[in-house]
């Protein structure tokens, strides 16, 4: 029953969720709607689980004095700080949205604002020209990026009194050969979704369930 | 029939007036000429014409299609207005459709109107009518008609005919690898490099770090990042080697503990599970970014797995990786992900092949054969692409063939 409960449930959930796809009949409709509503209770539930794990595996590293056991201090402090002034004054006011505006805000945007200097580093990583497929990509690359600013309008070459300029190179590498890349990929992304999702339907992959289900 | 008469537009007659080269009495009998004429006109104007209403196909019962058609083509420029008489004789004005003035050479936009947030079986009728300022000229009510429910969306079929055809191919060859059937698989670098980058680890006594991406557990990407999860982690535990796994959200938390306790115990290692290494982090995007570079940068470890679905993250964790040494072997089906795990891991599991990872680490004999059936479905795609570019290539019209 260990093994085949799950399979069994799983499949009969799917099964609801494929036909629903194809059948706008309102019984299905709501059936979708109260599983979705079941996945946001499991949701809650598992957040709570989380946040055991966070305080367990942050409470850990402070008792055994671990490498950056003081940051943990400050992900436990932040954690009750947080939680507890939403407690008490709500998040409309209080320290709770002072904290979201003045700490946590900034600082994703501090993480995001990294990806420029990463972007940087990554391009000279592959714009070096090591081997015949680095130069077409560095090629491409500097056809594509002159392309896209106004000093690209002013490169091109006349051939026939016809003036083709770098935008429209720029263009044709994005919509023909990178378009044609992109679609071959998807194509694979999507049957391979298509075909995961049929092995779990179907009890043929259960790997997610663990060897000893 | 409420039949009221009409205000008529004073446009003509300021037209008219324009005109200075015409005597004064003579612009007064034309004036007074025209102004008999468009009376006559707007007491012959019919009624709008409802011609007739459907049923929407492929709905929930809640939607009609209402087909209309002006009376004549010489209507004055006026507004088209619908109402809706429902059972217990409530009414209900719907929108107004601007008029189209056909003296100035336009067209009546449109001939349908599609009806939606009805009630299933609930019976309503409806009528139109030109409207201007205060004057309405009604149809007649149309006969009552309810939205019915439909249980199969028609517009869909041609995605269950190929789920069908797709699922067929998949299960012949199923079938297949358990009546013995062997097949060739070719071979993934990422994928082979997991025994390399996990055994590189336990040289070096530093732990290895899988991300399971951000995508919830409802995902594709997540289920098949946490089948190769349970794959790496029944190595990490042959080598005894140490399997960090932070996590973005709770569901996606729960799953991978139990996959790697299952592998851990598989193993015959269950005494080295440690719950605490596959730990939750924060649901916030950059935090979780924040989270698992720090862990980087503090831990060192060996080897990084970044499997599954991420989006503007990518980069950072990969960078940060890279920037710490550590063989990283990454794997989405994010295509705008790609060019930066391309750069900046050793291996990149590229779209599909993250499908196919735990089938290639493990091995399966049935698994292998809906591999093979994927691959199949894949030809089978090219060659239809193939056929249908050479049609158009050769302006052969299929269509005109099947009539």
């Amino acid at each position: 029953m260990k093994r085949t409960g799950p399979v069994i449930f799983g499949f009969l959930i799917g099964m609801v969720m494929l036909l629903q796809y194809f059948s706008p009949h309102p019984t299905l409709l709501s059936t979708y709607n109260l599983i979705l509503d079941w996945k946001q209770v499991v949701f809650g539930m598992t957040l709570i689980l989380g946040i055991v794990s966070l305080v367990r595996f942050h409470s850990t590293k402070i008792r055994r004095k671990q490498d950056g056991w003081l940051y943990s201090i400050v992900t436990l402090a932040g954690l009750v700080a947080m939680s507890g002034s939403s407690l008490v004054w709500g998040t409309e006011r209080g320290f709770y949205p002072w904290a979201f505006d003045n700490i946590q805000a900034p600082m994703q945007a501090t993480m995001f604002a990294l990806l420029a200097f990463y972007v940087a580093s990554a391009s000279y990583r592959a714009f070096r020209v090591r081997s015949l497929h680095a130069g077409l990509l560095l090629l491409a690359g500097v056809i594509v990026m002159l392309g896209r600013v106004p000093l690209g309008e002013l490169i091109g070459i006349t051939i026939k009194g016809q003036h083709y300029a770098l935008p429209q190179l720029s263009t044709w590498i994005l919509d023909v050969p990178n378009l044609a890349a992109k679609r071959g990929i998807l194509i694979g992304v999507g049957l391979g979704m298509v075909a995961t999702a049929l092995k779990i339907l179907l009890g043929i992959e259960r790997s997610y369930l663990g060897k000893g289900a | 029939m409420e039949r009221k008469r009409f205000r008529l537009p004073d446009g003509p007659h300021r037209q008219m007036r324009s005109r200075g080269s015409l005597s004064k009495p003579r612009f007064f009998i034309i004036l007074g000429l025209a102004g008999w004429l468009w009376l006559q006109a707007a007491a012959a104007l019919d009624p709008p014409v409802l011609t007739s209403i459907e049923d929407r196909p492929n709905d929930a019962g809640t939607g009609l299609i209402l087909h209309w058609s002006p009376s004549t083509e010489d209507n004055p420029t006026l507004q088209i207005i619908f109402e809706r008489r429902h059972a217990d004789g409530v009414l209900d004005t719907l929108e107004a459709i601007p008029g189209v003035d056909p003296r100035a050479g336009g067209e009546i936009p449109s001939s349908t109107i599609d009806e939606r947030g009805l009630e299933p079986g609930q019976m309503v009728s409806y009528r139109m009518g030109w409207f201007e300022g205060e004057d309405t000229l009604w149809s007649a009510w149309s006969d009552p008609i309810a939205p019915q429910i439909q249980w199969v969306n028609g517009e869909r079929a041609s995605v269950a005919v190929a789920l069908v055809l797709f699922a067929g191919i998949l299960i012949w060859f199923v079938l297949s690898a358990r009546r013995g059937r062997t097949f060739f698989i070719r071979k993934i670098p990422g994928l082979e490099a997991v025994e390399e980058a996990v055994g590189r680890a336990t040289e070096m006594g530093r732990p290895i770090l899988y991300s399971p991406g951000l995508d919830p557990m409802d995902e594709v990407a997540t289920v098949a990042s946490i089948n190769i999860l349970g794959q790496v982690a029944r190595k990490a535990a042959e080598y005894d080697t140490r399997l960090m796994v932070p996590n973005r959200d709770p569901i996606v938390m729960a799953v991978a503990q139990e996959v790697v306790r299952d592998a851990y115990t598989e193993a015959g290692r269950p005494d080295a599970y440690n719950a605490d290494d596959i730990y939750y982090t924060t649901y916030s995007q950059f935090g979780y970014a924040a989270a698992v570079c720090g862990t980087m940068m503090r831990e060192k470890p060996a080897t990084n797995f970044f499997i599954g679905r991420f989006y503007a993250e990518s980069l950072i964790l990969a960078e940060t990786g890279n920037a710490t040494g550590a063989i990283q072997i990454a794997g989405t089906d994010a295509d705008a992900q790609l060019p930066f795990f391309i750069t900046s891991c050793d291996y990149t599991l590229i779209g599909e092949e993250l499908y196919a990872g735990s089938v290639y680490l493990s091995r399966e004999p049935l698994l292998l054969g809906a591999l093979k059936g994927q691959d199949a479905a894949k030809a089978l795609i090219i060659i239809i692409i193939i056929i249908f570019s050479l049609l158009q290539i050769f302006g052969i019209d299929l269509r005109r063939f099947l009539g």
